[in-house]
């Protein structure tokens, strides 16, 4: 496909990788973390970290908003989907719970999941697009849709369309449960943890692709001014990738700590405007919202404003958050702060796998566990 | 989850609908976070909703650079200290 096919070629591909190799400096280390999941599935499934010089890391980040969804919002979910706010699990649900594909599996408490719940009687139903959910609502008049919305403000925007037609249309059977977050805190938090927490002292960042053409360029700015961490926002093809980290060694290598944008034919400094006001218009920050693997972090997420009290699930339902620990044998936590990698968890690969995760770094495609996984996982075996 | 891929606009539809070209499948999407957007053009598409419209020109001008800085390393022999 046009505007894919030319940005994976492997000639070019193989001269970047010269680039990199001469431009970085033996005498020290890089260590470069891809924040979003859509560049550690790029890096696994085109080998990318073997293509560099062995000085430079990449280094796996949160930015996969399955992975950094707590357990107690996904019970939350299962609650609403089996109706467990009437006391009971009712014969026939009443509520029918929408969501992306990614989260039908993200392990919850009790062994459950919204796939599992769909199992013992939930309406779960699979969406590709926030209008799927409208569509639902409309053909569902008799019925509750819930949308279990996710994402970062990649995908904010399509909610906020669908809240904003709902309302156009008169729906009184369609509301969003919001979980959406935000990608400069998740950043901010990363940088601001303690070096005695174990984490790698990061030289620069990957910035994401879709995420930056919605929020533009600027809101990385203080990542480099006052972090002094140069930031290059990259596309998700395999030369785009590479481009950025040579860009980054270059910063690094000058001394220089800017943001940079290699992904120029969809990224702007001031992003997209109309999608920046609609988001404005139906959201506002929460106070603070629990990150799986970050922990709770302050003005890191959305929720809908009282204007659109009618469309937020939460208040129609009255749901409560309720924290809930992670799996004791699970890293999805540390390697979510890029402290450790998925090879380093002692149930990856054995008894989380991506046909049974334990953790939800295992479930979607760019989460770092399940791209090692997928692409990575017979390069730690002895020959 | 982010994913998105860039697709080609073959036909403005009511609203703020569109037809797109995905790999040789018609597909319809919403413009309804973009704007000024043509047929011919592409745009970068995500759960639906066209995120961006792709510049063709720049997309073009990076293609260049992958090409030219490969090549620039290799013949200049550009050091660590540069």
């Amino acid at each position: 496909m046009k505007y894919i096919d030319e940005f994976r070629d492997g000639g070019v591909a193989s001269g970047l990788a010269g680039a990199i190799s001469r431009l970085a400096d033996p005498a020290r280390g890089y260590n470069i973390m891809e924040f979003c999941g859509g560049h550690t599935h790029a890096i696994a499934r085109y080998g990318i970290a073997d293509l560099l010089p062995p000085n430079i890391r990449l280094v796996h980040g949160p930015g996969c908003p399955v992975c950094v969804l707590p357990i107690g919002r996904i019970d939350s979910a299962i609650g609403l989907a089996l109706d467990l706010q009437r006391g009971a699990v009712a014969q026939r649900p009443s509520v029918i719970l929408a969501t992306y594909a990614d989260c039908l599996r993200v392990p919850a408490a009790a062994g459950l999941s919204l796939q599992k719940a769909k199992a013992r009687g939930a309406d779960v139903r699979m969406i590709y697009s926030s209008s799927d959910a409208l569509k639902l609502a409309q053909e569902n008049p008799q019925r509750q849709v819930v949308f279990f919305a996710i994402g970062f403000e990649t995908t904010t925007p399509p909610t906020a369309v669908a809240i904003l037609e709902a309302q156009r249309l008169g729906l009184s059977n369609f509301s969003v449960f919001c979980n959406h977050v935000l990608t400069p805190p998740a950043i901010a938090a990363i940088l601001d943890a303690p070096a005695a927490s174990g984490a790698v002292q990061l030289d620069g960042f990957i910035g994401p692709a879709h995420v930056s053409t919605v929020i533009g360029s600027r809101p990385y700015e203080p990542f480099a001014d006052r972090y002094r961490k140069p930031v290059v926002i990259a596309g998700f093809e395999p030369l785009d990738v590479m481009q950025a980290i040579l860009m980054l060694v270059r910063q690094l290598n000058q001394g220089r700590a800017e943001v940079e944008n290699e992904f120029t034919r969809a990224v702007t400094r001031e992003g997209n405007l109309k999608a920046q006001a609609l988001v404005a218009e139906v959201f506002e920050l929460r106070e603070r919202f629990e990150w799986r693997g970050l922990g709770v972090l302050p003005h890191s997420a959305l929720r809908i404003k009282p204007s659109y009290a009618a469309f937020d699930a939460e208040r129609r339902f009255g749901i409560a958050y309720k924290s809930v620990p992670d799996h004791k044998a699970c890293e999805c936590g540390a390697i979510l702060r890029g402290v450790k990698r998925p090879q380093e968890c002692k149930v990856f690969g054995s008894v989380c796998t991506p046909e049974n995760p334990i953790g939800s770094c295992m479930v979607s495609a760019e989460g770092a566990c399940a791209a090692h996984y997928t692409y990575g996982r017979f390069k730690d075996l002895a020959a | 989850m982010c994913l998105a891929i860039p697709v080609r606009v073959v036909e403005l539809l009511v609203g703020d609908a569109a037809l797109v070209d995905v790999g040789g499948v018609r597909k319809q999407i919403s413009l309804a976070l973009v704007e000024d957007i043509a047929v011919g053009d592409y745009v970068i598409l995500h759960v639906g909703y066209a995120l961006q419209k792709l510049d063709a020109e720049e997309a073009e001008k990076t293609l260049a650079l992958f090409a030219e800085m490969g090549a620039d390393a290799i013949n200049a022999g550009e050091h660590p200290s540069a």
